[in-house]
């Protein structure tokens, strides 16, 4: 236990407008960098170079194309709804930056004036905070799709809606493990749970759960291959067709920035957070304003577990790139069968699979700790086993090569074959 | 008669979806680190052009710095897109000279048969690729922008050597 102080009020003030700044800041350079991370990784894939002239390895890039889409011509379409117009790329880009408010980044840091947390706002309801305003930018694509007043808008926003709801629940229900082992909501409880409580990172006893995370955050995000909101090859460019210049690089901005704070919650939840693996140093947490249990918290240690966050963040974030630039897109309803057939019910059932493991071991009096988490790794890995053997023999999704595969040796694999129809005999010299 | 479907049991290798895409994206990583590029880095690094490559015309120059042009008519008359424009003139010795040469680089179709016809190879399409300007009637070589011109011009075709080897 080390009391470092609270913060009088003047500095908490000063602190957090600053913290606030920062985070923006941060968050919005990431963004551009990471748009141009994507055009880069995607050349690295396709063989190619990428945009490399502007500046020293192409990194003025962003700031290029910040440029030019502030400098071109605003349209807007004479039948659009004017205000939901302008509303909706701000709608599209607000949620996603609010989301950083309430992730913890780093250890708290110690500062002659007192304690300052490396989270801008530690909120009691935290993982319900980051599911009801995640769940908000559905309405500025929504929004945009409708006030476009054009078809192709239309379709895009109406598929962002039906996808963002069919998602948004397993989602939740993915996170709902997570609840239970936490016992609480908040993410700075969630990270220290990680790093002491259960001692390993919940990616190990709630992997299943992170692997319907992962797959409900990419269609959260309407990245490939999930991205049935934009379409370009079906509906022109989606809901956001009718945009020019800022207001199309803020669904741009917005975007990129659902992406990082889906990759970080990704990092917070499931990766330990800002938590540096293998090291008691830096297990702590603040159990009152100035007061922290565990290691002792130093300047160097906030730093250290800061590139530990952003590096796993990061991690996560190229994973986007990296899925988005090998997947082809889904079916529409490919989508709809593996959200509601396939997410929904898998995430109910990890969730009584674990409530019933936390029961049977609750009851058998195991003390809650590094035991106690690599039974529930156990028990995970045979569900994840079970779950991949059902999802991986053709159950639910099945690979363009299974086509394929039947044209080419028909006569092979006759397992179940119902009787053909003869062929009807060709007429002969007919038609000369 | 019901139309009979016909009932494949698909191999599992083939159908999986969690396999196909892992293997996917270990193939894209693999180019990513791949540094193998193909992009051409193009002002920095021009890229290789065949020796038969028919670009914006040069026309050879004796030594005292005279068109080896003697202003004949053949350009003129052979060339399909009628972009060259001569008006042959005579000095005291009886030496025919073009007073004005002039080539259209923008109706000219390049086809280089100016260069096959020319009697004295003085008229040569060049190895050349960068021709941009900045207005439309620079693209009207006269005679002394043909002269200056000083890049490669380009091989003949030759019919013993029809692969150029």
């Amino acid at each position: 236990m080390h009391d470092l102080g609270a913060l009088s009020d003047t500095a908490f003030l000063i602190a957090s407008t600053i913290k606030v700044l920062v985070a923006f800041v941060v968050t919005l350079v990431v963004v551009a960098m990471w748009t141009l991370a994507e055009r880069r990784f995607s050349a690295f894939i396709q063989d190619r170079l990428g945009p490399n002239r502007v500046g020293p390895f192409g990194l003025l890039q962003p700031a290029a194309d910040g440029l030019k889409n502030l400098l071109k011509e605003e349209s807007s379409p004479g039948e659009a709804a004017k205000f939901y117009f302008m509303l909706a790329p701000m709608l599209a880009i607000a949620p996603a930056f609010l989301l950083m408010a309430v992730i913890p980044w780093a250890a708290p840091l110690p500062t002659p004036w007192g304690l300052v947390d490396m989270v801008i706002a530690d909120v009691p309801i935290g993982i319900l905070f980051i599911l009801a305003f995640s769940s908000l930018g559905v309405y500025g694509l929504f929004l945009a799709g409708w006030s476009s007043n054009n078809k192709y808008a239309f379709l895009g926003g109406l598929r962002a809606s039906a996808q963002m709801v069919s998602y948004e629940v397993s989602l939740g229900l993915s996170l709902i493990p997570v609840f239970m082992l936490v016992g609480n909501v908040t993410l700075t409880e969630t990270v220290w749970v990680q790093q002491e409580g259960l001692g390993i990172w919940f990616a190990f006893p709630l992997g299943l759960a992170f692997f319907l995370f992962v797959i409900a955050s990419f269609a959260e995000t309407n990245r490939l291959p999930f991205d049935m909101p934009e379409a370009e090859a079906e509906l022109v460019a989606g809901y956001h067709s009718e945009y020019s210049s800022m207001k199309f690089s803020m669904f741009m901005i917005g975007e990129y920035a659902h992406l990082l704070t889906q990759s970080a919650l990704m990092a917070t939840l499931f990766f330990g957070g800002w938590d540096i693996p293998f090291w008691q140093g830096d297990d702590m947490r603040v159990i009152a304003p100035g007061v922290v249990e565990g290691a002792e918290p130093a300047w160097w240690k906030s730093l250290l577990t800061f590139f530990a966050f952003a590096a796993k963040t990061l991690f996560f974030a190229f994973v986007f790139i990296w899925v988005r630039w090998t997947l082809p897109r889904f079916r529409y309803d490919q989508i709809m069968d593996l959200g509601w057939k396939a997410l929904l019910p898998t995430s109910l059932a990890f969730i009584m699979l674990m409530a019933a493991s936390i029961l049977v071991l609750d009851t058998l009096g195991l003390p809650f700790g590094l035991g106690y988490g690599l039974i529930l790794t156990a028990v995970n890995l045979v569900a994840m086993v079970l779950f991949f053997w059902v999802l991986d023999n053709d159950r639910i999704l099945a690979g363009a090569s299974a086509r394929r595969e039947v044209e080419r040796r028909p006569s092979e694999d006759e397992a179940v074959v119902v009787e053909e129809p003869e062929e009807p005999a060709v007429p002969t010299g007919a038609g000369v | 008669m019901a139309i009979g479907v016909r009932k494949v049991r698909r191999p599992e290798s083939g159908t999986s979806y969690l396999r196909a895409a892992l293997k996917g994206m270990a193939l894209t990583f693999r180019h990513m680190v791949d540094p193998r590029k193909v992009t051409q880095q193009y002002p920095d690094e021009k890229p290789n052009i065949a020796p038969r490559w028919r670009g914006t015309h040069r026309m050879e120059v004796h030594a005292d710095g005279r068109p080896k042009c003697v202003a004949c008519g053949l350009c003129p008359t052979i060339c399909p897109a009628n972009c060259i424009r001569l008006v042959p003139g005579e000095d005291d010795q009886g030496n025919r000279y073009p007073i004005v040469y002039e080539i259209d680089e923008f109706r000219c179709i390049f086809c280089g048969m100016c260069q096959e016809v020319c009697p004295v190879e003085a008229i040569h399409v060049g190895q050349d690729y960068e021709a941009a300007e900045f207005t439309r009637d620079r693209f009207v070589y006269d005679l002394d922008r043909l002269m200056a011109q000083d890049h490669p011009v380009t091989a003949l075709w030759d019919p013993s050597d029809p692969l150029s080897e």
